[in-house]
């Protein structure tokens, strides 16, 4: 007797359990992955903050095609607000993979050419192996081919060329807030001034707020360390870029309109050779307009 | 001795009870929203959507992870997914539902069977009913599971600008297409 009764609540509980096993949800039998390794896309909108390159990579096998304008001061008079000029920068840039990226460009000011490889060995992810940052090399080049300044002199064509390298330490905090930090350096292998720095090493700070999901307040600044040059009353003939814009995302483009003391459009121009001061409002309208193209397709 | 019989049949039909669950985690589930006059095509693949049957109650179960949809362009799929559905927020669509003639359908013989399914479709935080007919077809053991329903995009606060009206319908034309494994355990 003693020992049915044991069997009986035995019997009871294991109805139950199997009655509870039945109420937990189908799905949960099978789904028990764990989460993987997925990289933290969209960052910024485009592979540029502004003037400068963002921690944002191409997805593989598309390329970007961008228009670059900057247009004339807007504190000059009868101007149009400087839309009367405009400086401009073509470029193709090219995802390769997640990881890689490399783009070329020409920009009307000195005529200038560039070039640019871009690797991550890091990108910032989530799941497991997680990482928290984004951390990414870029070496790029630029070439003037503008006449020679006196023809009649032995000019060296390596005169004509600048590289630079940098360091992109980047993270999107959340969906709105992105932050980025580049140490840079730049290299002239020429300088007009006897004393003016060959290298000049420069860290760039970038950052997006995204207002909604087709708008963002971006900003781009990036400080000298060295290479601010001044003239003999102490005025200085070159400062710190900073860009204020906002980008727009229209489905098909990527506007990115924005004020700036740069006219340059390539790491040796803009770092090198803004010569417009805030404080003066030496101030430029400008955009970048990015458009996206799949050139590899998946099958 | 009498119950110890009975416990052995209890446990027996338990177990029996689970083969008749089937399940896949390479389910194809995709979209189309391509708008009647759009350029290019909207869709979207989803090649890994787990789905699973009992085939006892009728219960039916989907869940699809949005950043498995596979695009013919980059920019589709990354536009897809931080501008429409928002999967970092949203990350999962799951469907739990039931087959409402289930009895009509003989799991263990080969066979196409119509099959009426009814259940809440949870997609991107909102919660809708839909009722859909699609078949289940028996075979050598697998049971494999096909329909099409629409999804309206404003039922699920999915908002489509303007701008992208001409590309973008206002719905998605779902076609689900899985073939099920018995879950053994």
């Amino acid at each position: 007797m003693q020992h049915s009764k044991l069997y009986y609540i035995a019997l009871l509980s294991m109805l139950l359990m199997a009655d509870a096993a039945k109420a937990q949800d189908l799905l949960d039998l099978v789904d028990t992955d764990k989460p993987k390794k997925e990289v933290v896309k969209n960052a910024f909108k485009s592979i540029r903050v502004i003037n400068g390159h963002s921690m944002e990579f191409l997805s593989p096998g598309t390329m970007d095609f961008r228009i670059l304008h900057r247009f004339g001061q807007l504190n000059q008079p009868n101007n149009f607000g400087g839309l009367d000029q405009a400086s401009m920068r073509l470029g193709f840039d090219f995802g390769l993979t997640r990881y890689l990226q490399f783009g070329v460009g020409r920009s009307t000011f000195k005529k200038e050419f560039d070039g640019y490889i871009k690797l991550a060995p890091i990108r910032q992810s989530t799941g497991t192996h997680a990482f928290p940052a984004t951390i990414a090399f870029v070496g790029g080049m630029t070439l003037n081919t503008l006449p020679y300044a006196d023809p009649t002199a032995h000019n060296y064509f390596t005169s004509r060329i600048a590289y630079y390298g940098q360091m992109i330490i980047g993270r999107k905090f959340s969906e709105g807030i992105t932050l980025q930090v580049s140490p840079t350096i730049v290299h002239n292998n020429i300088v007009p001034l006897a004393n003016q720095p060959n290298d000049v090493y420069a860290i760039g700070f970038g950052g997006r707020l995204k207002m909604n999901k087709r708008t963002a307040f971006t900003w781009d600044y990036y400080y000298l360390i060295n290479g601010i040059q001044k003239d003999a009353a102490n005025v200085p003939l070159n400062y710190n870029p900073l860009s204020i814009g906002v980008d727009i995302e229209t489905g098909g483009h990527v506007f990115q309109l924005h004020v700036s003391n740069s006219a340059g459009m390539n790491e040796r121009a803009f770092i090198t050779e803004t010569t417009g001061s805030w404080e003066k409002f030496d101030v430029r309208l400008g955009f970048n307009l990015s458009r996206i193209f799949q050139i590899s397709h998946k099958k | 001795m009498k119950i110890s019989i009975l416990l052995i049949a209890v446990l027996s039909i338990a177990s029996v009870s689970n083969a008749q669950k089937f399940f896949t985690k390479t389910g194809k589930i995709n979209f189309d929203a391509t708008a009647p006059k759009s350029p290019e095509n909207i869709d979207g693949v989803n090649k890994n959507s787990i789905c699973v049957i009992d085939s006892k109650t009728g219960e039916l179960q989907f869940s699809v992870l949005m950043k498995g949809f596979e695009f013919e362009r980059a920019l589709m799929m990354e536009h897809f997914n931080e501008n429409y559905v928002e999967s970092d927020k949203f990350n999962k669509t799951t469907f739990k539902g039931n087959i409402t003639n289930n009895e009509s359908i003989n799991y263990s013989k080969d066979g196409v069977y119509p099959a009426k399914v009814k259940g809440k479709l949870d997609m991107h935080g909102q919660t809708k009913d839909i009722e859909t007919e699609g078949k289940i077809i028996i075979k050598a053991g697998k049971v494999q599971v096909t329909a099409n329903f629409n999804a309206q995009f404003e039922d699920f606060k999915i908002a489509i600008p303007q701008l992208v009206a001409d590309k973008v319908a206002k719905f998605a034309k779902i076609n689900v297409d899985c073939t099920l494994d018995p879950l053994a355990k």
